[in-house]
C-alpha cells in the first residue's frame, strides 16, 4: 500500500473565526494544514458558550471548543493594538489562508481587510464568514443559530403543524456554515495552485443553511406549493397530498419508518408484513395486499392510514435494537432514532475505526472523538492534536517569526498577546 | 486584474449517481466550470425523475421533476445501459475522458458491472473515484441500502428535534445526504489538489453516516463526558433567554428572537416600549429569565403578535438584537439579501419552463459561479457527449448501447 500524505502540510492557516466558523479551520487541519487559531488575549468569548467538561464552567473546559477546534495550534493576539497589527502583518506574509468571522467592515477599519492584506501577500486567500454576507441589505445584521435557522427557511419545515416552528436542539447552522466555508476555501486554494492567484471568499450563513432544505424549494419554484412543517410526518411524496408517518413510537424509543414505493420500498413493506405475520399481528388486508400495484406517487391518505394503523400497533411491541437487527438482516429501509449513546455503540462505526481516543493531558484523561468522515486512499486524515489551550502555542508560533521569550513576555504585559 | 477562468475549468466529471447525495456534489463542480456528465439509462432513470414529486403542474414525467432539476443544473445527460457489454465499454470511454468519477450505488455494484476502481484504473490510471454511500464501503453494515430520510434518524438528528411532550420531528427530506454532499465536495477538491501535486488519482470512500456524525460532535462529548443525552427542547437554549419563536401578524407567521446577554435584553425591552421590564427582578439576568422563561415568552409574544415578522426583524436588528423571520420558501424567493447574492439562478427548461437553480453559499471575488443551463432531459446530450466530448471512433457501437 502506498504511503498516505498530509495533503496540506505546507499550507498555513490563520483562523480568526468564532463559533460560527470553527469547523472550516478544523477541516483544513484534518487535511493536514497548519491551522493557527487566534484568540483575544484571555481567550475567545466562544469558550463561554454551551456545555463544559464535568460541568465546570472554565474556558479551558468548553465542549463546543473541544468539538471543532482540534488539529489547530492556538495563539492570542490583540489586533486592535499597533503592536498586534504589526505582528499580524508579519504572520500574513507566511500565511496561505486567512479565515475570519468579524462583522463586515471591521477589518477594513483596522486596515487589515482583503485589499490591504493581499498587497502584502498577493497569493493570500481570505475567507470571510458572516451571517448574511459581505454586502447587500442585511450585511450588518447579526446572526445566531436560531436566527440563521429561521432566515434560511430551514425552520419553516421543522416542527409540529399545530405548534410554532422549531430548530434542532443541537445547533446545526454553524456546522453547515463551517463546512461550506471549507468547500469554498479549498476551491480557492486549488485555483491558486493552478493559477497562482489568491482571492476573497465571501460566505453567507443564511445561504449556507438554505442548502439544508434539500429539494423543498423546487415545490414552490415549479408549482407554487409551499412545503411546511409536518412534525413526524413526511409530505410531498404523493401528488394526492397524502402525508406519511416517518416516526413511530416503539417499545423503548422511536423508529424511523416510511412507507415508500419503488423496488426497495415495496420489498421493505412486504418483509415488514411477513415479520408481523410471524408474530400473528398482520391483519388480512395486509396479508392479501398486492404490492406490485402500490404506487407511492399517487397513493391516497386513506390507503396510507390503513397501513400505518397496523404498523403502529406492531412497532409498539418492538425494541430499537430488534428493529435495527431486522432491517439489517432483511435489506429493509428504516432505522431506529439513535442518540449519542447508540452512535458510540454502533458496530459499523466501530468497525470503520471512526472513534479516536485523544489524550487531554491537561485534564488527566482521554476523550473519544470521531475521525474525519472520509477515507482517502492517498491522503492522510488524522487527529493530530486536541483543541488548543488559551495561548498554548504563543512561544512556538511567535518564535517562528523571530520573537524571543523576552519579546513575548513584554507583549503579554502590554496585553498585545 | 480579473480572470474569467472558473475554478474547475478543464475538469471532466462522470456521475454514475442518482437522487441527491452523489449528484449534488457534481452540481457544485458544474457551477464552477467542470464539465459534468450524468449517466442514467432508460431502464433505470435517476430516481428523482420518477416516484418523487414535485413534477411541473403535478403531471409526472421523466423530464418534469423539480427534485432532479435542483440537483443537476449545468450538467450533460446521457443514457447508457450498463447491463450490456457495449454499455460497459462506452462507460469506460467516458471514464478515460474523466478526471473524476462520482458514484453512489450500493457498495460493490459497479464492481459487479465490471466498473470497479481497478477496472477504471486500467483505462485511466490517474482517475479519482469518489464513492459515496449510506454506511461506507466497508464494515458489517456496508451493504445496507438506505435513504437519507432514515439515516438522519440513525445519526441522531431526529431525536433532538421537536418539543419534549411530542414525538420527535423529522428534518426535511434526506437531510444527512446534503451533509455528505458538503464533505463530498471537500473530498473531490482535496483529491484534485493531490493530483495537481503528484499527478496521481485515488479512491475515496465517503460514508454519509460518518459525515452526519461530524455535525453531532458536541452531543457525543456531552454524552461520553457528562453522561447526558441531549433531549429535544423546542427552541430553548441553556444559556440564552428569551430564545424562541414568537407569533406575528398574519396567517402562520413567526419571528425568532435570541438574547444572549443583558445588554441585548435591555435593547429588546426598549424596542418593545417596555422599559420597566429592564429593572424587573424576574427578568434582570439570564438565570432569572431562564427561571421565568414562560413569562418572558409571554411578554415578548404580546409585543410581536401586533407586528409583522418583517417589522420585528428590522426593528430589533437595527437595535442590535439578534432576531429573524421564520421565512417560508416563498419568502426565500423574494429575500432581498439572497437576491443580492444571485442565489436563485433562473434557467429555462424545455418542458418545465422557467425555473431556478440554487447558487453556492460562497461567492468568489475572482472566479464567480455560473449557472446557465437547466438539468438535462433524459439522454439529452447523448450526441454531444459521445460524438464531441469523446475521441472519434466506434460510433455505431455507441449508438447501440445508448
Amino acid at each position: 500500500m502506498e504511503e498516505k500524505i498530509k495533503l496540506l502540510q505546507d499550507c498555513r492557516v490563520l483562523d480568526f473565526t468564532n463559533e460560527t466558523g470553527f469547523l472550516c479551520g478544523k477541516i483544513l487541519g484534518d487535511l493536514g494544514a497548519d491551522v493557527i487559531k487566534v484568540e483575544k488575549p484571555g481567550g475567545d468569548e466562544s469558550r463561554k458558550l454551551g456545555s463544559f467538561y464535568q460541568d465546570i464552567p472554565d474556558p479551558e473546559k468548553n465542549l463546543y471548543w473541544f468539538s471543532y477546534n482540534h488539529n489547530k495550534r492556538g495563539i492570542t493576539l490583540n489586533i486592535e493594538t499597533e503592536a498586534g497589527k504589526e505582528i499580524l502583518l508579519k504572520l500574513v506574509e507566511k500565511t496561505d489562508i486567512f479565515l475570519e468571522t468579524f462583522p463586515p467592515g471591521y477589518l477594513k477599519k483596522l486596515g487589515l481587510d482583503y485589499a490591504a492584506l493581499s498587497k502584502i501577500n498577493p497569493q493570500l486567500i481570505m475567507t470571510s464568514i458572516t451571517p448574511f454576507g459581505q454586502s447587500g441589505p442585511y450585511k450588518d445584521y447579526q446572526g445566531s443559530d436560531l436566527v440563521l435557522t429561521a432566515m434560511s427557511g430551514f425552520m419553516s419545515v421543522l416542527g409540529d403543524a399545530d405548534k410554532p416552528p422549531v430548530r434542532p436542539t443541537l445547533p446545526q447552522s454553524y456546522v453547515w456554515i463551517g463546512m461550506h466555508a471549507a468547500e469554498g476555501t479549498l476551491m480557492a486554494y486549488y485555483h491558486r495552485g493552478m493559477t497562482g492567484e489568491g482571492q476573497h471568499v465571501d460566505v453567507s450563513g443564511q445561504a449556507g443553511v438554505t442548502w439544508a432544505l434539500s429539494i423543498a424549494p423546487s415545490f414552490y419554484d415549479l408549482n407554487r406549493e409551499l412545503p411546511t412543517r409536518a412534525g413526524s410526518f413526511i409530505t410531498g411524496r404523493s401528488i394526492t397530498g397524502a402525508i406519511l408517518r416517518a416516526v413511530y413510537p416503539c417499545k423503548d424509543g422511536y423508529l424511523a419508518y416510511i412507507i415508500y414505493g419503488g423496488p426497495a420500498g415495496i420489498r421493505t413493506n412486504k418483509r415488514l408484513v411477513e415479520w408481523m405475520d410471524s408474530k400473528g399481528m398482520a391483519p388480512d388486508y395486509l396479508k392479501n395486499k398486492d404490492w406490485s400495484k402500490f404506487d407511492i406517487a399517487t397513493v391516497t391518505q386513506e390507503e396510507i392510514d390503513q397501513l400505518e394503523q397496523a404498523y403502529m400497533k406492531f412497532f409498539k411491541m418492538v425494541t430499537k435494537e430488534e428493529f435495527f437487527k431486522y432491517v439489517l438482516e432483511n435489506d429493509m429501509l428504516g432505522y431506529p432514532l439513535a442518540t449519542a449513546k447508540e452512535l458510540l455503540e454502533d458496530e459499523q462505526l466501530k468497525a470503520r475505526g471512526l472513534w479516536q481516543e485523544v489524550e487531554h493531558e491537561e485534564l488527566g484523561t482521554t476523550i473519544t472523538y470521531p475521525a474525519f468522515s472520509t477515507k482517502f486512499s492517498s491522503i492522510a486524515c488524522g487527529f493530530w492534536r486536541r483543541a488548543p489551550l488559551i495561548g498554548e502555542h504563543n512561544e512556538e508560533v511567535y518564535g517562528e517569526i523571530g520573537l524571543n521569550n523576552s519579546d513575548i513576555l513584554r507583549l503579554k504585559k502590554a496585553n498585545v498577546i | 486584474m480579473e480572470t474569467t477562468r472558473q475554478v474547475f475549468e478543464g475538469i471532466n466529471v462522470v456521475e454514475f449517481a442518482a437522487i441527491a447525495a452523489g449528484p449534488v456534489i457534481g452540481k457544485h463542480l458544474a457551477d464552477h466550470g467542470a464539465r459534468v456528465v450524468h449517466v442514467e439509462s432508460y431502464e433505470r432513470p435517476d430516481g428523482f425523475r420518477q416516484n418523487y414529486p414535485p413534477y411541473k403542474d403535478n403531471k409526472p414525467g421523466l423530464n418534469r421533476s423539480g427534485a432532479f432539476g435542483i440537483c443537476n443544473n449545468n450538467k450533460y445527460g446521457v443514457t447508457i445501459n450498463l447491463k450490456t457489454k457495449e454499455g460497459v465499454d462506452l462507460a469506460k470511454e467516458l471514464i478515460q475522458w474523466a478526471d473524476i468519477v462520482i458514484e453512489n450505488f450500493t457498495p460493490g455494484t459497479l464492481k459487479k458491472l465490471g466498473l470497479g476502481y481497478e477496472e477504471m484504473k486500467e483505462v485511466n490510471p490517474n482517475i479519482i473515484l469518489l464513492s459515496t454511500c449510506n454506511q461506507g464501503q466497508t464494515g458489517p453494515h456496508a451493504l445496507h441500502p438506505g435513504f437519507g430520510s432514515h439515516l438522519s434518524s440513525l445519526c441522531g438528528f431526529t431525536y433532538m428535534t421537536g418539543y419534549p411532550d411530542r414525538f420527535p420531528c423529522i428534518l426535511y427530506g434526506p437531510y444527512v445526504d446534503h451533509i455528505g454532499v458538503g464533505y463530498g465536495v471537500i473530498a473531490a477538491v482535496a483529491a484534485l489538489e493531490h493530483r495537481r501535486r503528484t499527478g496521481e488519482g485515488q479512491f475515496i470512500d465517503l460514508a454519509q453516516y460518518e459525515a452526519g456524525v461530524q455535525f453531532m460532535i458536541p452531543a457525543l462529548l456531552e454524552y461520553s463526558i457528562n453522561h447526558r443525552v441531549i433531549e429535544r427542547d423546542g427552541n430553548r437554549h441553556s444559556s440564552a433567554a428569551p430564545h424562541n419563536t414568537y407569533p406575528c401578524k398574519g396567517d402562520d407567521r413567526w419571528c425568532v428572537i435570541s438574547v444572549f446577554n443583558d445588554e441585548e435584553w435591555k435593547a429588546l425591552c426598549k424596542c418593545m416600549g417596555r422599559d420597566e421590564l429592564i429593572s424587573d427582578p424576574r427578568f434582570k439576568t439570564i438565570p432569572a429569565r431562564k427561571e421565568h422563561e414562560d413569562e418572558v415568552d409571554q411578554e415578548v409574544g404580546k409585543w410581536t403578535s401586533r407586528l409583522t415578522a418583517e417589522e420585528v426583524f428590522k426593528k430589533l436588528q437595527d437595535n442590535g438584537v439578534k432576531a429573524g423571520i421564520v421565512q417560508t420558501i416563498a419568502d426565500l424567493f423574494a429575500d432581498p439579501q439572497l437576491k443580492h447574492r444571485g442565489f436563485w439562478a433562473p434557467v429555462d427548461h424545455p418542458e418545465v419552463g422557467r425555473c431556478h437553480a440554487e447558487g453556492p453559499p460562497f461567492a468568489f471575488s475572482k472566479t464567480p459561479f455560473k449557472i446557465d443551463r437547466p438539468a438535462p432531459m433524459i439522454g439529452e446530450h447523448n450526441e454531444l457527449v459521445f460524438k464531441t466530448f469523446l475521441p472519434a471512433g466506434k460510433k455505431a457501437q455507441r449508438r447501440d448501447s445508448i
